[in-house]
């Protein structure tokens, strides 16, 4: 693993399974009584938000704190984009207060890239969504959760719809589910697909239609109304007949296929209310998952590197850690 | 400044040909004899110019002082200083200050600040419309008429996309022999562009930058040059189609110019996978088959000139996210050796080729009488290469059918170490702002000493 996580392209296979493995032994640990893990006690986790979103930072905040991690979050009201305090300006103060880990989320792509070659700080960066670039974290619990429902990933089919221009989940999916081994199949109308995407890994199409019936998963993008203004699209009707996912749409899915969709949906324009509610969408269960792969994220970037606890592969080490934890809960509740 | 009497340059290779003696008195070339025949007259300062390249004062189409408005970026002293010291005796002062130069009053008061400095002659470009909004025409004549005698007319930042707007800017600068310098980008494709529209702003979430958005522009404009019979000049041209588009313009005999920068030349939009803005700039880097388009196109002739875009900005325009970073690079200290990397080191340009880029067409295209003077006709090379092919230079043309140096020219004259090689050193520049994309990079050759009227303004590579 390298020391930042910030592209789902710079995880190779064996990094990408070695975090969906620590993910899943992470999980079963909440199943316990005592959740929590000392692994990154004493570590200092910011979540940097110049963007809202309450999901994903509840996400991180829960998982740096299973793993006794002390959490401060900082919201940026306004980047420098918007003649706020500079992005460099905040990590210098991070800096200062020694953050181990920062999670970022920035309207700007590239901002956590920035953050970590500009020598601003020193800890790792963790990229929570820049801009239109990626969503490294989101990809993870995405895979995660289709090897849950799928088994092994290599081989099958995931058809992403939408706006995938705009789209940072779509980026880091497609990188991260072709390391994988799986084929990925993006559909959309042509003005929502990047110019230059036919240099992408996977195929690309303009009909949902032909491409469901052999897909093992598909993945819904939210599409923003305001689209429909700078012409991407006629209208918001006209894009839920040829691109949304219906009733009748997903009578035509394989039978094991399941739904995705990263959220916040839009119900009734890419989705249809009774296809999000129904038993093949696993779209809650998403976010479940979002908390053991932010853990297993925090945990193998800073807990990883420690030289007593270094393990190649989650597991046995975990495990200890975990006993360890429960006493150390236990001593703290009688104190 | 002195008016520094005479100087004697000895040995130096004109244009990189053959070795000779220049003696400068009272501004101009006072005598030119083979290396070794002019003895230095009394009180005469000698120069030994052994294994220098002598060329024509370097003249820049495109150059940001920032003065008035952004003083923290560089004034016109220190913008001309550098300018000196990358071997320019004269810079063409874009209007995008604030206020912005598109009045008497302000192109007079940049034209004075540039006498005052002395480093280099300082040529205003006067904004085309008032306040450079690209709503009404400035008042065009009376920038023409004033002491900084305007010949060139920029939005420079901002195109002029009306084209009704644009059509009668032409038709108007005719009257004084004018010419329209263009920044070629509809507003509209280009809408928050961050870079070159490719694989590559898909890849990076990056909005791109379509090349239809600048050759789109090109073509309307070069027909309506056509149409009223007038002068187009074409900013920092930075894909193959513009090229392709100029090349086609040029071969129905319309008076349609075009320059590149050297940044332009040398670096593609691969570099922005580092999200550093210091490889943001207006036009973006392109691909790599632009890159060879544009080089192909200077190589040719169908681009004039090469013209720094010289922009700084202050550190904390820089030191940010690619999104809110400023657009632009400084070039003055480093163009020639850029061109000599991408032009002459393979093989594309010879020295005269150099000269006649840098410094002859600029400065007719400028209409600037004192600066690119040299005698005789460049062999014919051949024209129409196509982009992308290997371009093998023709044998470099003789002194004896080529265009040299004369007796009576006004002495504007830079020496050039073309066997040096430098590292760029952002904190060495002279300019007040260090946004160079070139940092730490080696490049070849080194200007060495520069003359301003027969008076150095550069010696020893430092200001004189």
């Amino acid at each position: 693993m390298k020391k930042h996580l910030l592209s789902t392209a710079d995880l190779s296979k064996d990094d990408a399974l070695l975090l969906l493995d620590t993910a899943e032994e992470l999980a079963r640990l909440a199943d316990r009584p005592i959740k929590k893990l000392p692994t990154l006690r004493g570590r200092t986790v910011v979540n940097l938000f110049f963007e809202d979103s309450t999901r994903t930072r509840i996400s991180f905040e829960a998982a740096a704190k299973r793993l006794s991690a002390d959490v401060i979050n900082f919201t940026a009201k306004g980047s420098s984009v918007t003649k706020g305090e500079s992005l460099k300006d905040t990590a210098l103060t991070l800096q200062a207060m020694g953050a181990d880990a920062v999670v970022v989320r920035h309207s700007a792509s590239g901002a956590p890239h920035r953050l970590a070659t500009s020598g601003w700080i020193n800890g790792s960066v963790v990229n929570a969504g820049d801009g239109t670039h990626e969503h490294p974290t989101q990809a993870l619990l995405d895979a995660y959760t289709m090897r849950r429902h799928l088994g092994s990933l290599d081989g099958r089919r995931i058809t992403i719809v939408g706006d995938v221009l705009h789209s940072r989940v779509a980026r880091s999916n497609v990188l991260l589910l072709t390391t994988l081994g799986a084929g990925v199949t993006l559909v959309a109308p042509p003005t929502l697909l990047p110019v230059g995407v036919g240099g992408w890994p996977g195929e690309t199409s303009y009909d949902l239609d032909a491409v469901l019936p052999k897909s093992d998963v598909v993945m819904m993008l939210r599409v923003q109304r305001e689209r429909m203004t700078a012409a991407y699209f006629p209208s918001a009707r006209e894009y839920s007949r040829r691109y949304g996912l219906d009733r009748h749409r997903l009578g035509v899915l394989p039978p094991h296929a399941i739904v995705m969709h990263p959220g916040p949906m839009n119900r009734g324009m890419e989705i249809a209310a009774e296809v999000a509610d129904c038993d093949r969408a696993v779209i809650v269960e998403q976010v479940a998952n979002g908390v053991s792969i932010r853990m297993a994220v925090l945990y193998l970037l800073l807990g990883g590197s420690e030289p007593a606890g270094a393990p190649s592969r989650g597991g046995s080490q975990l495990s200890r850690q975990a006993d360890d934890g429960k006493e150390l809960e236990t001593a703290e509740v009688a104190r | 400044m002195t008016m520094g009497g005479e100087w004697l340059i000895r040995d130096a290779r004109q244009l990189g040909r053959d070795q000779s003696d220049l003696l400068l008195r009272d501004g101009l070339i006072a005598e030119i004899g083979p290396a070794g025949s002019i003895s230095a007259p009394a009180g005469a300062q000698v120069y030994d110019a052994d294994g220098l390249v002598a060329l024509p004062g370097l003249v820049d189409l495109h150059t940001h002082l920032r003065e008035p408005g952004r003083e923290d970026a560089e004034t016109v002293e220190s913008g001309t200083r550098a300018a000196a010291l990358g071997g320019y005796t004269a810079v063409f002062a874009m209007p995008n200050t604030e206020p912005a130069a598109d009045s008497a009053g302000v192109v007079e008061q940049v034209w004075r600040l540039g006498r005052e400095a002395g480093h280099c002659d300082v040529q205003p470009i006067g904004a085309v419309t008032a306040g450079r909004r690209g709503e009404a025409l400035a008042e065009l004549g009376a920038m023409a008429e004033s002491a900084a005698a305007v010949r060139v007319f920029s939005d420079d930042g901002n195109c002029v996309d009306d084209a009704v707007l644009m059509r009668r800017a032409l038709e108007y600068v005719k009257a004084f022999d004018g010419v329209i310098a263009q920044h070629a980008q509809e507003p509209r494709l280009t809408q928050d562009a961050q870079m070159n529209e490719g694989e590559l702003s898909g890849v990076l979430g990056l909005t791109g930058w379509p090349a239809a958005a600048e050759e789109a522009v090109i073509a309307r404009d070069a027909l309506l040059a056509a149409h009223v019979g007038s002068r187009l000049h074409v900013c920092h041209v930075s894909t193959a189609g513009s090229v392709e588009i100029i090349r086609w313009a040029k071969g129905k005999g319309w008076n349609v110019t075009a320059e590149v920068t050297p940044h332009h030349l040398l670096l593609t939009d691969e570099l922005v996978r580092s999200y550093d803005p210091l490889y943001k700039v207006n036009p973006p880097l392109r691909t790599a088959d632009d890159l060879a388009a544009l080089r192909a196109g200077l190589a040719d002739g169908t681009i004039d000139a090469v013209a720094t875009d010289h922009a700084p900005h202050p550190v904390e325009d820089k030191d940010c996210e690619w999104a809110a970073a400023a657009f632009g690079m400084v070039g003055l200290e480093t163009a020639l050796s850029v061109v000599c990397a991408a032009m002459v080191e393979t093989g594309l340009l010879d020295w005269a080729g150099v000269a006649d880029r840098m410094s002859v067409r600029p400065a007719r295209i400028g209409r600037l009488g004192d600066h690119g003077q040299l005698q005789g006709q460049e062999t014919a090379r051949p024209n129409g290469r196509r982009a992308g092919e290997t371009d093998v230079p023709d044998e470099p043309s003789r002194a004896s059918g080529g265009v040299r140096f004369a007796e009576g020219q006004v002495a504007n004259i830079t020496l050039v170490d073309p066997a040096a090689r430098w590292t760029v050193d952002p904190a060495a520049l002279a300019g007040r702002s260090r946004n160079t994309p070139f940092a730490g990079r080696e490049l070849p050759a080194r200007v060495v000493a520069t003359f301003l009227r027969g008076c150095p303004t550069v010696i020893d590579g430092k200001p004189a």
